[in-house]
C-alpha cells in the first residue's frame, strides 16, 4: 500500500469539510421547519427560530388537528395512493410479464409501444381536454388512469422478470398451470423483491404528487393534502395583494405552513431509512436495461 | 403442488422429461405464423390489453389530440376539435408579446438549470469516491437523497419558508447587518432562487449514476497512472473522468431533451403576479392560457411548439455526440 501523500491528506481533510457543509445545508431546512412548527408565531416573525424551537407551543399543531379539512384531505391522500397504486400495479405486472416473454410474437412492437412514450408526450392540454370529456374530473380515476403505467417501472419489472429461471415455469406449464395461474402461483411469490419495490416506487410517487389533483379536482373536499398545503403556500405568496405584498401580510400562517409541511412529509420520513436503498437499486437496474 | 414447487429454491433442478417436450420454446421456428401465435399464446397476449388499452388512450390520443392546435377547440365539443382554422393559433402566439417573453425566461431557467444542476453531481460524486470510510459514505449520501423523496410542494413550501423575510436565509443576512430580502416578490431574485432550489433538490440524487459508473473503472487503470507518475489530480483528469464519460454524455443529452419543459410544477408553485417577469416560462403560460383562461387550441399550438422544439433537441444531442464521441441514448 503506498503511504499517502501529505498534498493528499489535506485534500482529505478539505473534502471532509465540504461534504460536512452539503450534509449541513440539506439538512437544516428541515430542522429549521420542525424548529418553526414548534415555535409561537411571535418569535417566527422576529426571525429568532433557527435550530431549535422558541417559544415552544403545541398550538399551531392544535389548530392543524382540529381542522377537519386537513383531515379529510390527508385521508384523500391516502385514498388516492392505495387506488393508483393497486391499478398501476396491476396494469405494469401484466404488461411486464408478457414483455418478459422471449419468445412472443409481436413482442418488439409491445416494446415500441410503451417506450416511445418516453421520448414524446401529448402535452397537457390535449390530455386535459381528454380527462375531462371523459368525465373523470372530480374523481379518483382522473388520479389514476392517466398515470397507470410508469414506463421506467414497466422496464425494471421486464429486467427482473426476465432473470427469473424459464424451466420453473415450463415445468409449471408441464404441471398443468395455465399462463394466469403461473404468474400468480410460480412468478409472483418468486418476484416479491420486486414487486415491494414497485409498490414503494408507485406510493411514493402519488403520495408527493399533486398536480393531477390540481387539474382535476374542484372541490376543496376532494383535494389531497398536497393540494392543502399548495393553497396554504400560494395564500402566503400571493395573499390576494399581489400589488402591495406587504411583507408583514405574506407571513400570515407562517407556522401553520410548517405544521402542514412536517406532517405532509411524515410518512415519507419515517419510511426513508428502509426504502432508499431499494430505490438506489432500482434506478441502477432502470438505468443498466432501460 | 404448485407451492411446494415455489418454495424449492434452486431452479432448474427440476427438468422437464426430455421425451415430450411441451409447446417448443428451446429452438422457436424462423417464423411463426400469426395465427398459430395467437393460440398458443393467447393468454399472454390478453394479459396486454388493458395495458394496451392504458397506452392507446392516455397516450398516444393525447398525442393525436394535438390536432385541436390547428383546429377550433369548443368545450363539450369533439376532443379533435371542430373545424380547420390552418395556422391561425401559431400565428396567434407568435405575434403575442408575452409568448416572446415567456420564451426567454424558458431559455435562461432551461440554461441555468443545465449550467448548474448538470455538473455539481458530478463533483459531488467525484467527493465522495475519494471517502476512504464507508460508513461516513453512506451517511453522505443517504442525507444528499432525502430531499429528491419529497413532495415537490413540500420542496416549495420549505423553499419559500427559508427565503420568507422572517426565514433563515434573511436571519444570516441579518447577522451581516443586511436588510432582508423579499426574495419571493422580486423579479431579479426568481433565478437564483430556482437553481438553488433545483441544486438542493436534486444534486444528491444526481450522483447514484455517476458513483455506480465510478465502481466500473477497472483498478488496475490507477495503478497504470500511479506508476507513470501520475498524481491524484492526473489520475482523475486521466483515469476517472474519462470512466465516467458514457454515463455523462447520455444525462447530457437527457437534459438537453427537457431543456424546454423546465420544472413547470416548481415554477408554477414558486411564482407569482409579481415575479412573472422573470418566472414564467412557456409551459406555465400555455397552463393560464388553456386551463384558467379556456383558450385550449391556442394552448395546445403552444405546447405542440414547446414539444417539437424539445425533440428536436433531443434528437440533435443525440446525433452529435454519436458522431463526436460515440456515445449516444439510440
Amino acid at each position: 500500500m503506498v503511504k499517502p501523500s501529505r498534498s493528499y491528506r489535506v485534500f482529505q481533510g478539505v473534502n471532509g469539510v465540504v461534504l460536512t457543509l452539503v450534509v449541513i445545508v440539506t439538512l437544516y431546512p428541515f430542522a429549521n421547519i420542525i424548529a418553526r412548527s414548534f415555535s409561537s408565531e411571535r418569535q417566527i416573525r422576529a426571525g429568532e427560530v433557527t435550530l431549535w424551537p422558541k417559544g415552544f407551543n403545541l398550538t399551531t399543531y392544535k389548530i392543524v388537528f382540529q381542522d377537519s379539512m386537513f383531515w379529510r384531505n390527508y385521508g384523500n391522500t391516502v385514498l388516492y395512493t392505495a387506488v393508483a397504486t393497486t391499478v398501476a400495479m396491476v396494469l405494469t405486472t401484466c404488461y411486464a410479464y408478457v414483455l418478459s416473454k422471449k419468445h412472443l410474437k409481436g413482442r418488439g412492437v409491445l416494446v415500441g409501444v410503451a417506450v416511445f412514450t418516453m421520448f414524446f408526450t401529448g402535452g397537457l392540454i390535449p390530455n386535459y381536454v381528454l380527462v375531462t370529456s371523459l368525465g373523470l374530473k372530480n374523481s379518483v380515476w382522473a388520479i389514476a388512469l392517466p398515470n397507470a403505467i410508469s414506463v421506467f417501472n414497466l422496464l425494471v419489472m421486464k429486467a427482473f422478470f426476465e432473470s427469473l429461471p424459464t424451466e420453473l415455469e415450463e415445468a409449471a406449464q408441464i404441471d398443468g398451470l395455465s399462463t394466469y395461474g403461473i404468474l400468480l402461483r410460480i412468478v409472483l411469490p418468486l418476484s416479491k423483491a420486486v414487486v415491494a419495490t414497485m409498490v414503494l416506487f408507485y406510493s411514493v410517487s402519488f403520495w408527493n404528487s399533486w398536480f393531477s389533483a390540481f387539474l382535476y379536482m374542484d372541490k376543496s373536499e376532494l383535494m389531497p393534502v398536497t393540494v392543502y398545503l399548495r393553497n396554504l403556500i400560494s395564500g402566503a405568496t400571493t395573499g390576494g395583494n399581489a400589488g402591495a405584498a406587504d411583507a408583514q401580510l405574506s407571513q400570515v400562517g407562517a407556522n401553520i405552513q410548517a405544521v402542514t409541511i412536517v406532517l405532509t412529509s411524515l410518512p415519507i420520513l419515517c419510511v426513508y431509512p428502509f426504502v432508499q436503498r431499494y430505490f438506489v437499486s432500482g434506478v441502477m437496474l432502470g438505468a443498466v436495461k432501460g | 403442488m404448485s407451492t411446494s414447487t415455489t418454495s424449492a429454491p434452486p431452479p432448474g433442478t427440476r427438468q422437464p422429461p426430455s421425451g415430450k417436450a411441451p409447446p417448443r420454446r428451446g429452438r422457436r421456428p424462423a417464423r411463426t405464423g400469426w395465427r398459430r401465435a395467437l393460440r398458443r399464446d393467447w393468454q399472454l397476449y390478453s394479459l396486454a390489453v388493458l395495458p394496451l388499452l392504458f397506452f392507446l388512450v392516455f397516450r398516444y390520443l393525447p398525442m393525436l389530440g394535438n390536432v385541436i392546435a390547428f383546429r377550433r377547440f369548443e368545450p363539450g365539443g369533439s376532443i379533435f376539435g371542430e373545424q380547420w382554422v390552418g395556422l391561425r393559433y401559431v400565428e396567434m402566439f407568435l405575434s403575442d408579446p408575452t409568448f416572446w417573453q415567456v420564451f426567454r425566461n424558458t431559455l435562461w431557467l432551461g440554461g441555468l438549470t443545465l449550467v448548474f444542476c448538470f455538473p455539481i453531481p458530478i463533483v459531488l460524486a467525484l467527493l465522495l469516491n475519494e471517502v476512504r470510510r464507508r460508513a461516513l459514505k453512506r451517511f453522505v449520501q443517504s442525507v444528499s437523497y432525502l430531499p429528491h423523496f419529497l413532495s415537490i410542494v413540500i420542496v416549495a413550501g420549505i423553499t419559500l419558508q427559508m427565503l420568507a423575510t422572517d426565514g433563515a436565509i434573511n436571519h444570516v443576512l441579518g447577522w451581516f447587518g443586511h436588510d432582508p430580502i423579499r426574495f419571493i416578490q422580486e423579479p431579479e431574485w426568481f433565478r437564483t432562487v430556482y437553481v438553488g432550489s433545483e441544486i438542493w433538490q436534486t444534486a444528491g440524487w444526481g450522483t447514484i449514476l455517476y458513483l455506480a459508473a465510478l465502481t466500473t473503472i477497472d483498478e488496475d487503470l490507477y495503478e497504470a497512472a500511479r506508476i507513470d507518475g501520475a498524481n491524484r489530480w492526473q489520475q482523475i483528469w486521466h483515469v476517472t473522468l474519462p470512466g465516467i464519460r458514457p454515463t455523462m454524455i447520455t444525462l447530457l443529452i437527457l437534459n438537453i431533451g427537457t431543456f424546454m419543459a423546465v420544472g413547470f410544477e416548481k415554477v408554477l408553485l414558486l411564482y407569482n403576479p409579481l415575479t412573472y417577469p422573470t418566472a414564467d416560462v412557456i409551459s406555465t403560460y400555455l397552463y393560464r392560457a388553456g386551463v384558467e383562461s379556456n383558450s385550449f387550441s391556442y394552448a395546445a399550438a403552444i405546447g405542440l411548439f414547446e414539444a417539437i422544439i424539445g425533440l428536436v433537441l433531443i434528437t440533435s444531442a443525440n446525433h452529435l455526440s454519436r458522431r463526436t464521441v460515440g456515445t449516444s441514448l439510440w
